[in-house]
């Protein structure tokens, strides 16, 4: 006799007791802290924060080790939690030119005003796996410059003296920046929103994309104008007063993309830019998000548009990845009753298949 | 570290609420009509439920009762999920009755048994979209929209009767609603499309990831799409139920061995336990022998 099966409580219980069992792990091996996660794995918390759209180390390291160190699962935890926050307000936007920098390069200028800084980077590190490191050893202290903070105006800001880069991207008169978090996206979207989306879109996601266009689908030669890694300050408009407080630091990483522009009716032969702006420590994000910036520009540059990187619904509406992994993972949900209308056609084609052959063959051998 | 986080009743705050019962109010005025809305993150993925949890979350008041189904049966693993989050967040109740609940949330079917005035039945849609696969394009379908330009639908279901002799389309089939717009049912089977058509009840269509609500209010025309000389059919099943013995209902075929066995049964556990309580059987029940050999079809 068959019995139905039964019991999907129980066993959505029992699921998550030996998931949280796993996630501990042996017990005899002392738990892992938040402190930790903030401080040893910072880059993880990192990128948590920025796709996760919520700056917030502790709450980013807690998803982290609840995730069990699954990144994209990680920045679900976020998100499902950021969504429930009141707003209070928009911050000004932030000011990067007064930028506390800790990392700084330009791939366009060999000496600049605040100079090349390389900070904390893995480039120039010899991708040898490290012995040492499997121990707790002494760590010698870095060396930290003694001048003073010099100031470090953009390269973009230098290049645009006379006009050889277009200006920072004004919004149509009138235009109030949108919010993708409070608005459903309206396609073809205006740059903002799509700077939103690019910035808690998926790293790897545009990291592709980004490197399809320097292959050649949607080519827009780019220089690094600028990265530069440090603090910033946030400060929010209130009515009331006549100063914007300010709230905080926030680390960001920002990369300027310089990319050629042969002009077109509208606007003189110029350098044009691409945009990152990313929460933390993130150079491949940033720039990944700068050249599928610059890419999307094609339709208000008046360029072809040919590839993949550069057609913003393809982009935009895949680039999400809690979005994306919802999705693909909901195909484990039972499907049974579109798979059983499924059958019954393939079964019916197949009958009418052998019944098509079969009289075909009989009359063939009448015909012989 | 933060504060224990506390939720409001049924988890959105009532900004999102009004918000959504805005969206749904309008998609109630214009039937079949997407209506964009400020869709949220929420606690389970997307694609398993948000926009069908969102509508819920948005409605749903302490005096409801709540049914929640997937594949027509209350206790598959993920609407086992949802009734335990309402529960959570809401503290309503829950039922598996069709009969007893104000609100159903279901994926992929219409309960067997008709749904009565006063009733919201609660979609959950991954593509909202019934141009979608015909058009990628958000910007293009919505023009499409906008035009009544369903030409290009009729083409696929007139290309699949040239191909295969019949419409090909087994689930999701899609449907006018009130002459107007071309809509997606949600992927349940077309078995189900003649429940929609002027029922009573409220049927409310939420697609979290897309960002979609759309509504066919009480009573209102919703037609499948066919052709004269090829008129729309539903499925219909060689054998009855093996437990319940009901013939005109939706069935699963569950695979008994392998040797290729199997029988088939309600794919609605409420409506085909109801049946056995009433005394129904199918050949492969406990008690075989009293078997129901008079068909005993849903009445429509």
């Amino acid at each position: 006799m068959y019995v139905a099966v039964k019991g999907g409580e129980t066993a959505i219980r029992n699921a998550h007791k030996l998931l949280a069992d796993r996630r501990r792990g042996n017990r005899s091996v002392p738990a892992i802290g938040l402190e930790q996660i903030v401080e040893q794995l910072a880059l993880a918390v990192d990128r948590v924060m920025a796709e996760g759209s919520l700056y917030d180390t502790e709450l980013a390291a807690l998803a982290v080790k609840q995730a069990r160190g699954d990144m994209i699962e990680a920045i679900f935890l976020v998100r499902a939690y950021r969504t429930t926050l009141p707003r209070f307000g928009y911050t000004k936007p932030v000011e990067t030119s007064q930028m506390a920098i800790e990392r700084r390069i330009s791939a366009t200028f060999k000496d600049l005003p605040g100079g090349q800084l390389l900070g904390p980077t893995f480039d120039y590190t010899h991708r040898l796996l490290d012995p040492e490191l499997a121990e707790d050893g002494v760590m010698e202290s870095p060396d930290r410059r003694v001048e003073a903070h010099e100031h470090t105006p953009r390269v973009t800001d230098i290049l645009g003296k006379d006009g050889m880069i277009e200006p920072d991207g004004e919004m149509p008169e009138g235009v109030e920046t949108g919010d993708l978090t409070r608005e459903p996206l309206p396609f073809p979207l205006e740059r903002d929103l799509r700077l939103q989306a690019l910035a808690r879109g998926d790293e790897g996601f545009l990291l592709g994309l980004a490197y399809s266009t320097q292959r050649g689908f949607g080519r827009s030669h780019p220089f690094a104008g600028e990265i530069r890694i440090g603090e910033v300050e946030v400060e929010l408009e209130v009515a009331e007063l006549d100063f914007p407080p300010t709230l905080g630091r926030i680390r960001v990483t920002e990369c300027q993309m310089i990319n050629q522009f042969k002009g077109s009716s509208k606007q003189p032969p110029q350098f044009t830019r691409g945009y990152g702006l990313v929460f933390g420590q993130s150079e491949r994000k940033s720039m990944s998000m700068a050249l599928c910036d610059r890419a999307l520009r094609a339709r208000e540059l008046g360029e072809d548009i040919t590839a993949a990187a550069q057609d913003e619904e393809f982009v935009i509406s895949h680039s999400d990845n809690v979005q994306s992994t919802g999705f693909v993972e909901h195909l484990k949900l039972p499907h049974y009753v579109d798979f059983q209308a499924e059958l019954d056609l393939v079964r019916r084609m197949r009958s009418e298949h052998e019944r098509v052959a079969s009289n075909s063959s009989e009359t063939k051998e009448a015909a012989e | 570290m933060t504060e224990l986080a506390t939720y409001n009743f049924a988890y959105l705050d009532e900004q999102t609420k009004r918000m959504i019962r805005r969206a749904i109010l309008k998609a109630i005025a214009i039937p079949g009509y997407q209506v964009p809305f400020a869709s949220r993150e929420m606690p389970m993925p997307y694609g398993w439920g948000t926009g069908g949890v969102q509508v819920t979350a948005a409605i749903i008041g302490p005096n409801d009762t709540l049914k929640v189904i997937d594949q027509g049966a209350d206790d598959t693993t993920n609407a086992v999920s949802i009734r335990a989050f309402f529960q959570k967040v809401s503290s309503v109740r829950v039922t598996t009755k069709t009969t007893e609940a104000t609100i159903i949330q279901t994926r992929h079917r219409i309960p067997e048994t008709a749904l009565q005035t006063g009733q919201t039945l609660v979609y959950q849609v991954p593509i909202p979209e019934p141009l979608r696969f015909l058009e990628p394009r958000e910007t293009e379908t919505r023009k499409m929209h906008a035009l009544e330009e369903y030409g290009l639908m009729h083409v696929k279901l007139y290309e699949d009767i040239a191909r295969h002799g019949h419409i090909a389309t087994t689930y999701a089939y899609p449907v006018k609603v009130e002459g107007r717009y071309v809509m997606d049912p949600s992927p349940t089977p077309k078995f189900d499309n003649p429940k929609m058509h002027r029922s009573p009840a409220l049927q409310l269509f939420g697609a979290g990831r897309e960002k979609r609500i759309y509504a066919i209010p009480p009573y209102t025309e919703v037609v499948s799409l066919d052709f004269e000389d090829h008129p729309f059919e539903i499925q219909t099943f060689s054998e009855p139920c093996a437990l319940c013995g009901a013939r005109g209902s939706y069935l699963d075929e569950v695979i008994l061995d392998d040797k290729g066995g199997s029988m088939f049964v309600c794919s609605d556990t409420d409506f085909c336990e109801d049946r056995q309580s009433e005394g129904h059987q199918g050949h492969l029940s406990a008690n075989p022998a009293q078997a129901d050999t008079h068909a005993a079809g849903v009445e429509k």
